[in-house]
């Protein structure tokens, strides 16, 4: 089975010039072990809201391409938002699930996807127009290419390994990422 | 529908006047002229939710984009934000500016909405949310202007409670 920090390095380079949101915990930390770039905001609580965000990103930055790191905790947490991301469905937005089936940060206790809830399909249904289930480095590298190269709202779904980093508290203050990104973002015009 | 148009209008023209750009919104019998002037308004970025707490992420990812936002919600829908205006605007030292139709206070006739009408100033004031109050025209635009300032100056929530009085027109007998 794949795992997450294997995904993230697979397309890390293409993060470049993408406006990056990932939700707390294990993504996050992983994600600035392989770099911490300008460009990324780690949304380190306030589960359920990263993809929220990246939908008031992707709207207001209708130019940029906006990647969101999510988790299968994190969307069961904020399911509607999905029928509002499925609603406005901006173009520029690329909205990846790391579904490991737990919620791996306290304890790895199985989340709803381990007992047969779909998000791939909670996505279609809530009206994402492009959507996939990946199992291989090779299909999510190749999903997550199409799916920024595409001019399309897509979810993909990546089932992943219930496994972590270590330490989830690094040396990045919250409110030093958060300014960097803002500052990142005011840039860009 | 007893919902005052006209000072629905000039909630809408103080936002327009303050620079919002994008407005979250959950329908809510108060807010229908509202919602409406800005689903009319080509340069407005309406979005409606799912449920209020969205409105956070919503406005948070606005604000980095360098748009003003405003969120349009009922008092019940601002109770149920509660976790992301802590752990998101508040952690991270997002201002927002929050519309709150004020339901369940005096003269309410609907039973359903007094208890969150009793709840809504005591949590606002354990948060730490500097509030005030929309009940005369008069003063709307310089209240809203006003508590957007102060939102952007400390980078924290502030909130405007819409009161009865300003937003419905008992019908006559």
């Amino acid at each position: 089975m794949m795992q997450r920090v294997d995904c993230l390095r697979a397309i890390y380079p293409q993060l470049q010039d993408c406006v990056v949101v990932t939700i707390m915990g294990a993504v996050a930390a992983e994600l600035q072990s392989l770099g911490h770039r300008p460009n990324f905001f780690y949304l380190q609580h306030a589960m359920g809201l990263a993809s929220s965000t990246g939908l008031g990103l992707a709207l207001c930055l209708p130019k940029r391409k906006v990647v969101v790191f999510d988790g299968d905790g994190s969307v069961l947490m904020n399911l509607g938002g999905l029928s509002t991301m499925g609603r406005y469905r901006p173009d520029n937005l690329v909205h990846v699930v790391f579904d490991n089936e737990s919620l791996l940060s306290v304890g790895g206790f199985p989340t709803a996807t381990a007992t047969g809830t779909d998000l791939e399909g909670v996505a279609r249904a809530a009206g994402v127009p492009r959507t996939c289930t990946v199992r291989t480095l090779e299909e999510f590298a190749a999903a997550f290419l199409d799916a920024l190269a595409g001019n399309q709202l897509t979810s993909i779904v990546a089932k992943v390994e219930a496994v972590g980093p270590k330490a989830y508290v690094t040396g990045l203050a919250l409110l030093e990422n958060r300014f960097q990104f803002q500052r990142y973002i005011e840039g860009l015009k | 529908m007893p919902v005052s148009q006209a000072n629905s209008r000039a909630i809408y023209d103080a936002l327009k006047k303050c620079g919002v750009g994008l407005v979250s919104a959950l329908p809510e019998t108060w807010l229908v002229h509202l919602i409406r002037m800005a689903e009319e308004d080509p340069a407005m970025i309406l979005v409606r939710l799912a449920k209020e707490e969205e409105g956070v992420g919503v406005s948070a990812g606005a604000y980095f984009a360098g748009v003003k936002s405003a969120m349009l919600m009922q008092n019940h829908g601002f109770l149920a934000s509660v976790n992301g205006i802590v752990s998101f605007a508040q952690l991270y030292r997002i201002p927002l500016l929050m519309l709150i139709s004020y339901r369940g206070h005096f003269g309410e006739r609907d039973p359903w909405q007094t208890q969150g009408g009793a709840a809504t100033e005591p949590v606002l004031r354990s948060l730490g949310i500097p509030y005030g109050f929309l009940d005369d025209p008069a003063k709307v635009e310089k209240r809203i202007a006003e508590a957007q300032t102060l939102a952007h100056a400390r980078l924290h929530p502030t909130a405007l409670l819409l009161t009865r009085e300003l937003m419905w027109e008992e019908p006559a007998l």
